[in-house]
């Protein structure tokens, strides 16, 4: 966290050299009005990960008192459809990337695609979790009433019986963890959304585009989440 | 050090308000509802916060009134039990945490540090109507019966036992959660990225420090609680079991994650007039402040260690015994820190030229509680005496000299003192001194007795009480109206300043700091022109005090 008082220094002139018309009034210069918007977002992603990560500390204490039942439920998870998932998430990131390479070099065409394929990609995301979650309701791993769980915990050949609400607690953290992340997934899409039809009437220039940049921060966060998520809830529990 | 070292208070003598400032820069209701001037949207909080705190105030008198007598007479036990909840609901949440950062802090940080408004002046507004918002649900709540929970949400009384508003009153407090994330990290990032030429950190006055603390306990324990509060919120609402010991889960979960925030809000009540106080007493010592460096570095590691001390809340929950002694030890070693602040504080007074203005007696006051508030912190610190007294008026009163007393002798000292700047206009001193000392007399009336009830044994959160308890507790009844009074009459005679007090100049205090070299009150932009800092915080050996302040030389 460099300081900015280099930048500071200067009384803001209009040099219509500089002049940027998204610079605003009470920045000196646009450097530091985008040191500004990508601290403010860094510490965004800060509070982020402290909202999500009391979600993971319930899952880790939960995981270590109910081991049993929590790597019964894991094997219960489509495995394949989270995997999808997770490469969507990752060639997603990748354009993103693109994205803000695009709006660095000033070709607006090239942005306007990658945000509108990193939002379809977001979209593939959010079907494929609605195909998981539909799934859950069928065979009855939706917490609630109509809950079902008579699995067993295979342990090498061991069948180790699984207590049910312990499995349930295990099914309550997945659609609460995945939940929230699916919810940053829809809101990212319609970031990203905007971002595109702005991007498209050219309302960034290669001196502007810092929105895009904080967005694809936002974006990569969210995939991040996922990262850990997938492995934590679908992969743990199938060393055997 | 040349001239340009000494703010310059004799160049602005106004006898009149300057014709164009932030307060007459339009005059709209739009112009103030969409304003995104940082001085108005302090003013703004100024309006809500207050009415909240007057809420507040009124079910504090509801619960003063109902524990004049042993018997249950006034309500039922229902009613009492959300009396209190009300209380602490919205003096917690609505007025103690967005009090001095949102309001004094809003003000005072682009102009501490010579800029022209916060990072984010949008999401500054944003983060008003976000508190509008969650208080107006909150409200609603209320009306439609209110909440029974203490303002704690225990589980699992609060997910299968309560059957009042729960979830409501749960949304309100996430949303009153975002809009004081949003202020900590425009502090954060204004603090950064914002300060004008030449205000390096070791220049900064203390209030920043303390904003700057506040604001990182405010980004990262809030989201704790806005995800612990939604889990509850889940709970009852889908029947789920994550706190739920019937159904796997273990309300103790709930405990660490709900004091992992709720503990260090306590440092973002007191942090901020912990701020305040420094510049008061320098002020009104007329010196440096003893050992800067140290108070400054006193308010990150408040807010460092502050986040290692939460589960002194569960000495009685069944934490393990190991966990409660470190837990223990870092509660007293919260302690050092706080300590180095009060010693600093008296050391800077020592030898100062003392003057006992209205603002400066807050600050006298706010020592005063806030000493006896965190000696009887270290009581609790202690295990033994902790199972002791836990759950009785001992936590009650030991929690409301940190919170309440430390808290309001800041905000008030602060509001007094800023007064001239934000509304151009002297407050009436006869009465604001009456008043300070109203509120410091009203209040050790009210919580002293209240230590010894709990050391004697009388339990909080009951309605009845026996009636040997009822001395003490007449005693406490009366010392709240007393601060009733001492509260009520700063909002009367401030009000009354806005157009009959004398019009204060740029720097009616001959006080350092930036926000006193622009005039009173400031135009909308802050300074004429960006200032340059060429000097360390509170040089007050180079300013001249105002003749009216000038300590009499002894004969």
């Amino acid at each position: 966290m460099q300081d900015s008082q280099a930048n500071t220094g200067s009384v803001a002139t209009i040099d219509h050299e500089s002049y940027n018309p998204a610079l605003r009034h009470h920045f000196a210069d646009p450097q530091q009005q985008k040191n500004a918007a990508s601290l403010g977002m860094w510490l965004f992603i800060v509070t982020e990960i402290m909202f999500f990560g009391g979600m993971f500390c319930a899952y880790l204490i939960y995981r270590l008192a109910h081991f049993n039942a929590f790597a019964a439920g894991s094997q219960q998870l489509n495995i394949w459809m989270g995997a999808i998932n997770t490469a969507v998430l990752i060639v997603s990131s990748v354009t993103v990337v693109l994205a803000v390479k695009a709006a660095e070099m000033g070709k607006r065409k090239a942005l306007t695609g990658y945000l509108v394929v990193t939002v379809l990609l977001g979209a593939t995301f959010l079907v494929v979790k609605g195909f998981e979650y539909a799934e859950k309701f069928e065979k009855h791993h939706v917490p609630g009433p109509t809950f079902n769980f008579t699995d067993k915990f295979d342990d090498n050949g061991k069948q180790i019986p699984v207590n049910p609400k312990e499995a349930e607690l295990f099914f309550s953290l997945y659609f609460a963890m995945t939940g929230m992340h699916a919810l940053h997934m829809i809101i990212g899409c319609g970031l990203f959304s905007t971002l595109a039809v702005l991007a498209w009437k050219g309302h960034y220039t290669t001196n502007y585009f810092t929105p895009i940049e904080n967005a694809g921060l936002y974006w990569h966060l969210v995939d991040i989440i996922w990262i850990y998520l997938f492995p934590l809830l679908y992969l743990i529990s199938r060393h055997s | 050090m040349a001239s340009t070292t000494i703010p310059a208070n004799q160049a602005f003598a106004p006898s009149s308000v300057p014709k164009l400032n932030y307060l007459n820069n339009g005059h709209t209701v739009r112009s103030w509802l969409l304003t995104t001037d940082h001085k108005r949207i302090a003013l703004l909080y100024l309006i809500s916060v207050t009415s909240f705190f007057f809420l507040g105030g009124f079910f504090a008198m509801l619960v003063r009134l109902e524990l004049l007598t042993p018997q249950g007479d006034l309500m039922q036990a229902d009613t009492y039990n959300k009396a209190f909840t009300m209380h602490g609901m919205i003096m917690v949440f609505f007025f103690l945490i967005p009090v001095v950062p949102a309001i004094l802090g809003n003000f005072l940080v682009p102009l501490m540090i010579g800029a022209k408004d916060l990072a984010f002046p949008r999401i500054n507004l944003l983060s008003w109507y976000l508190y509008v918002i969650a208080g107006t649900l909150f409200l609603h709540c209320m009306l439609s019966g209110g909440v029974d929970t203490g303002w704690t949400f225990y589980t699992p009384y609060s997910t299968v036992g309560s059957n009042t508003n729960v979830i409501e009153a749960g949304l309100a407090v996430f949303i009153v959660g975002f809009s004081s994330i949003f202020t900590g990290l425009n502090f954060i990032v204004t603090i950064h990225r914002m300060r004008a030429p030449g205000l390096t950190w070791s220049r900064l006055p203390l209030f920043i420090w303390a904003n700057y603390a506040t604001s990182l306990i405010m980004i990262l324990g809030t989201p704790v609680v806005a995800i612990t509060i939604v889990l509850v919120a889940v709970e009852r609402l889908f029947h789920l079991g994550i706190f739920d010991p019937a159904l796997g889960g273990d309300p103790l979960l709930f405990q660490h994650l709900f004091w992992f925030y709720s503990h260090p809000a306590v440092y973002i009540m007191v942090l901020p007039s912990m701020g305040v106080i420094s510049e008061l007493i320098a002020c009104f010592a007329r010196k440096r402040i003893f050992g800067y460096k140290q108070v400054a570095l006193s308010s990150i590691a408040i807010a460092v260690i502050g986040f290692l001390v939460w589960a002194h809340h569960m000495f009685v929950a069944g934490i393990s015994l190991y966990a409660a002694m470190i837990f223990s030890f870092l509660t007293f070693f919260v302690g050092v820190p706080s300590a180095v602040k009060v010693f600093n504080w008296t050391a800077t007074l020592y030898k100062g030229s003392i003057t006992y203005a209205t603002p400066m007696l807050y600050a006298f006051g706010f020592i005063g509680l806030f000493t006896i508030g965190g000696l009887t912190g270290l009581f609790l610190a202690t295990l033994g005496i902790d199972v002791h007294v836990t759950d009785t008026y001992f936590v009650v009163a030991h929690f409301h000299y940190v919170m309440v007393g430390s808290v309001l002798m800041g905000y008030l000292g602060g509001l007094h003192f800023w007064w001239p700047k934000i509304t151009g206009r002297m407050y009436p001193d006869g009465w604001a001194k009456l008043s300070a000392l109203l509120v410091f007399a009203g209040f050790n009336l009210t919580f002293f007795p209240q230590f010894i009830l709990g050391y004697v044994g009388m339990p909080r959160r009951y309605w009845q009480y026996p009636p040997e308890f009822q001395v003490l507790n007449v005693l406490s009844t009366a010392g709240a109206s007393i601060l009733a009074v001492g509260y009520l009459l700063p909002m009367i005679y401030l009000m009354w300043s806005l157009r009959y007090g004398p019009i204060a100049d740029a720097n009616p205090w001959g006080a350092a700091g930036l926000e006193w070299q622009t005039a009173s009150p400031p135009p909308t932009f802050n300074f004429e022109e960006t200032p340059v800092v060429t000097w360390e915080a509170y040089n007050y050996e180079e300013i001249p005090a105002p003749k009216e302040l000038e300590a009499p030389v002894a004969g």
